[in-house]
């Protein structure tokens, strides 16, 4: 299965993913040391972009979780990178928020006082977004 | 002036669907020459060849163009048909409108001019042509097969017995190959020593068959039916006619510490030893690398103990060389290295390959078949299987095909381990169960279902040595789940290669080999034992992976190709050679440089030059040697070279008609 869609071809753009290649076999789960705290696990976000069930993969947890650590991306014999498609679902979900869903360089102190759990890789993106 | 004929064919729709055929004949029928123009659904059927003939006898034609497929494809076809009538054989060409044509153009008029354009050149060329006669060249009847595993050994046993001598020449000290390594054989489960011993013996006793162990090939000359090689047998330093094989010598040897090579490191060797008790040759061979006396000078003990007195310290290397009619290449795989496979902690001694697994279970290996851990030495509770370690994966140190065999001995591993020891828990990690074949799936079912093994859909993602134990983390696919747990040996199902020293091998023979560096067969599925080298054959898991009944059975197709090779008499020869203008000659010696087959020498030959009669050192070429690849032609400076059938007029009248 191969769906294609606007959001589904943006994540193969942003992330050079080829997901048809993925033979799951699943060695990027197995290579995971996030799987437990994921909702999606790697080789489901390959599923997820084979069906064209972008707006899931925008909603799940696990694009907060995954740490970048890239040993799936290491690991995958056929070259499909889930990380990379996972980063480029994460880089989705950030663009379609309106602009005042950014937060300012100021807050970022505040924020961190309120919440000290709040994901780092969510502060980036918001911040990083906020200042291009 | 020529009588030339031209056939125009459809091939059904192939050239029919996408070229004109009324266009090209309607065309043809105004070239120069051509007396008369026909066209047929089939021409290379019965009817089609038949017309074709009535066509030369009833018009007188001199010359014939074949408007159809490749050369490749019928070429021989209607050479055939033209040989049952008056016409040489060789006045005919083939315009090649489908292959290089309608197959690979869509619109029809573009389709269409470039069939009239190629078929014009066939005819501009066969104005040119001229009767040429094929020669004989003889078959020596003999053939030499590289490579002593099975599918060497039993190749030369079924060309042996059909009445011809046969060389092994096979680089190890014994042959044998992997299927000696291995303790039971799927899905059978017979014994693997048990059935292939008796070949090996079969082999040695042949009255048609020579062994050279410890050999290689050193040289290739000439071609088919008419090869000239040369091997070189190492020196083994044991007399091989005096020594008995008693083994007295591998006993005193005090060099005992060599991880040997039969048994994948995993058991020590002596310095003179014999690979394995079953070897053939049963006969040592004194690894000069490691022996004391090649050291240091000193040491000699085998050499006391050898009551018929075989060692031989200053034995050299010996070449032999012999004639043969045909080669076959049967060189077979090796597991991959596992050097970069870091996350399956290959370097733990609990981490073991197949291969090396085959050596422990087996009752004469190093561990006398007692399943252990190698580091601890103790018996493992639980064992875990990987399978696809280093197959299908696009990894550079990865290979993209899949080994085919592993999922079938992992199954076989499974069993033998739950066989003999019902108590540990195994578990086996797979993509895809793989198992098409006779009695194949059956046998892994059985694993399951009457063994208990325990088939994960998942695969593992980092193995930890712990000292007592190896920690492993991955994933059971079906359930979703992260598995993070503990097993006591692991197994790695690796992936095949060939044999490095294929590539050598190869380009002696100038057999051509894939990115792989498996073996190209000529034919992938109409020539599947043959090389595209013309009298070099292929046999077994060189060819791609082959388990022990498809190599066999491959081995038997190879027999039976080259039998029917060296049960000619003579070969015709392609009559298509350089062609040489003594006039033109200067006897420059640039032809002889580039010539690939050896075939050109020089003599001082008289020569009438306008009736001075003068001595001059000209080229002579060896018909029979020269197979027609024209390099001599392009480099000869003074336009001396031609090339009978593809002269440069005929090429350039060719090119002039496709240019008009
Ligand atoms: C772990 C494992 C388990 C297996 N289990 C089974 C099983 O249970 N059942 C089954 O059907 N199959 C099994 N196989 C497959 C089986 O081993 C092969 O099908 C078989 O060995 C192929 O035979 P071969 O003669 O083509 O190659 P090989 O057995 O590899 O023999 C090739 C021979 O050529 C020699 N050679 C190589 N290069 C040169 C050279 N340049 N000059 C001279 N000699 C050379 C080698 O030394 C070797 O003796 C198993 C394979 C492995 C790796
Ligand atoms: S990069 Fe993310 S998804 Fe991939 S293994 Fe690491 S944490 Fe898991
Ligand atoms: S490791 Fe690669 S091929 Fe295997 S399941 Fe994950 S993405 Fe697919
Ligand atoms: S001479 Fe070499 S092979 Fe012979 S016993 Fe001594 S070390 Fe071993
Ligand atoms: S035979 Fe089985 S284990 Fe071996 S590479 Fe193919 S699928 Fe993997």
């Amino acid at each position: 299965m191969h769906i294609q869609n606007d959001y589904a071809d943006q994540i193969r753009l942003i992330s050079g993913s080829q997901d048809l290649k993925c033979m799951k076999c699943g060695r990027c789960s197995a290579s995971c040391p996030q799987y437990e705290e994921m909702d999606v696990r790697p080789h489901q976000f390959v599923s997820y972009l084979q069906r064209g069930d972008i707006d899931a993969l925008m909603d799940c947890e696990s694009i907060w979780k995954c740490l970048s650590c890239f040993a799936c991306v290491e690991r995958c014999p056929r070259d499909v990178k889930p990380a990379r498609l996972i980063e480029a679902a994460r880089l989705l979900r950030i663009r379609r928020q309106s602009d005042d869903e950014f937060i300012t360089p100021e807050q970022v102190p505040a924020l961190l006082e309120l919440d000290p759990d709040i994901p780092q890789q969510l502060l980036a993106s918001v911040f990083r977004k906020y200042v291009k | 002036m020529q009588k030339i004929g031209v056939f125009v064919c459809h091939c059904g729709t192939n050239i029919a669907g996408t070229v004109n055929i009324d266009e090209v004949v309607e065309n043809a029928k105004h070239e120069p020459g051509v007396k008369y123009v026909a066209e047929y659904p089939y021409m290379c059927s019965e009817a089609g060849q038949s017309m074709v003939q009535k066509a030369i006898d009833e018009h007188d034609l001199s010359g014939i163009v074949i408007s159809a497929c490749s050369p490749r494809m019928h070429e021989t076809t209607f050479r055939r048909a033209a040989a049952r009538t008056k016409l040489n054989p060789f006045m005919l060409e083939m315009a090649n409108i489908r292959e290089q044509c309608s197959w690979v153009h869509k619109d029809k008029e573009e389709a269409t001019n470039k069939a009239h354009a190629l078929t014009r050149a066939a005819i501009a060329k066969v104005h040119h042509n001229t009767p040429l006669f094929p020669g004989e060249s003889p078959v020596t009847k003999r053939a030499l097969v590289i490579g002593g595993g099975i599918a060497g050994v039993s190749c030369a046993l079924d060309i042996a017995e059909a009445g011809f001598v046969v060389d092994i020449v096979e680089s190890t000290p014994s042959i044998g190959g992997k299927m000696a390594q291995l303790d039971k054989t799927f899905p059978t489960l017979d014994c693997s020593a048990c059935i292939l011993t008796p070949k090996m013996v079969d082999a040695q006793f042949h009255e048609n068959i020579n062994i050279h162990t410890y050999s290689e090939i050193e040289s290739v000359e000439g071609f088919v039916g008419d090869f000239t090689i040369t091997i070189r047998k190492k020196a083994r330093s044991v007399d091989m006619k005096k020594c008995t094989g008693c083994g007295a010598c591998y006993d005193k040897c005090p060099i005992k510490k060599i991880p040997g090579e039969f048994d994948e490191g995993l058991g020590m060797r002596t310095a003179i030893y014999t690979p394995f008790a079953q070897a053939i040759p049963n006969v040592p061979v004194i690894d000069r690398e490691h022996c004391l006396k090649f050291k240091t000078g000193k040491c000699g003990l085998c050499e006391t103990v050898c009551a018929p007195d075989a060692i031989d310290f200053e034995q050299e290397d010996e070449l032999i060389t012999e004639k043969y009619g045909a080669v076959i290449i049967a060189t077979g795989i090796t597991p991959i290295s596992l050097d970069k496979f870091g996350e399956y902690a290959y370097t733990s001694p609990d981490v073991i390959t197949s291969l090396e697994f085959e050596r422990m279970t087996n009752a004469a290996g190093p561990t006398k078949g007692e399943l252990i851990r190698i580091s601890d030495k103790k018996k493992p509770k639980s064992i875990t299987f990987i399978q696809c370690v280093g197959s299908r994966d696009v990894a550079v140190r990865s290979k993209t095909y899949c080994s085919k065999i592993c999922c079938m001995y992992t199954a076989k591993h499974a069993m033998l381990v739950k066989d003999k020891y019902p108590d540990i828990e195994v578990n086996v990690f797979y993509i895809d169960v793989r198992t098409p074949g006779k009695n194949f799936d059956e046998f892994y079912r059985r694993a399951v279902e009457e063994y208990g093994v325990n088939y994960i859909k998942g695969q593992v993602g980092k193995v930890v040595d712990n000292g007592d134990s190896l920690w492993i983390q991955a994933v059971d696919m079906l359930d979703n789940k992260q598995i993070k747990t503990k097993t006591d040996l692991i197994v790695l199902a690796t992936a095949i290669e060939p044999v490095k020293s294929v590539r050598n091998i190869a380009g002696m023979l100038s057999a051509s080999i894939d990115t792989n560096n498996f073996m190209t067969e000529a034919h992938p599925k109409l020539k599947p034992v043959e090389s595209p080298t013309a009298g070099v054959f292929l046999a077994g898991a060189c060819q791609g992976p082959k388990d022990i009944p498809e190599t066999v059975a491959g081995a038997g197709a190879t027999a039976a190709k080259v039998i029917g090779l060296l049960a000619k008499d003579k070969l015709i020869t392609n009559p298509c050679i350089a062609d040489l203008d003594p006039y033109y000659c200067n006897g420059c010696s640039a032809c002889e440089k580039v010539c690939p087959y050896g075939a050109i020498s020089y003599e001082d030959t008289e020569i009438n030059d306008h009736g001075k009669k003068a001595i001059r050192r000209i080229a002579v070429i060896n018909k029979a040697l020269c197979q027609g690849c024209g390099a001599c032609v392009v480099t000869c400076p003074s336009g001396a070279m031609d090339l009978l059938g593809f002269s440069n007029r005929q090429i350039t009248a060719e090119v002039d008609a496709i240019c008009r």
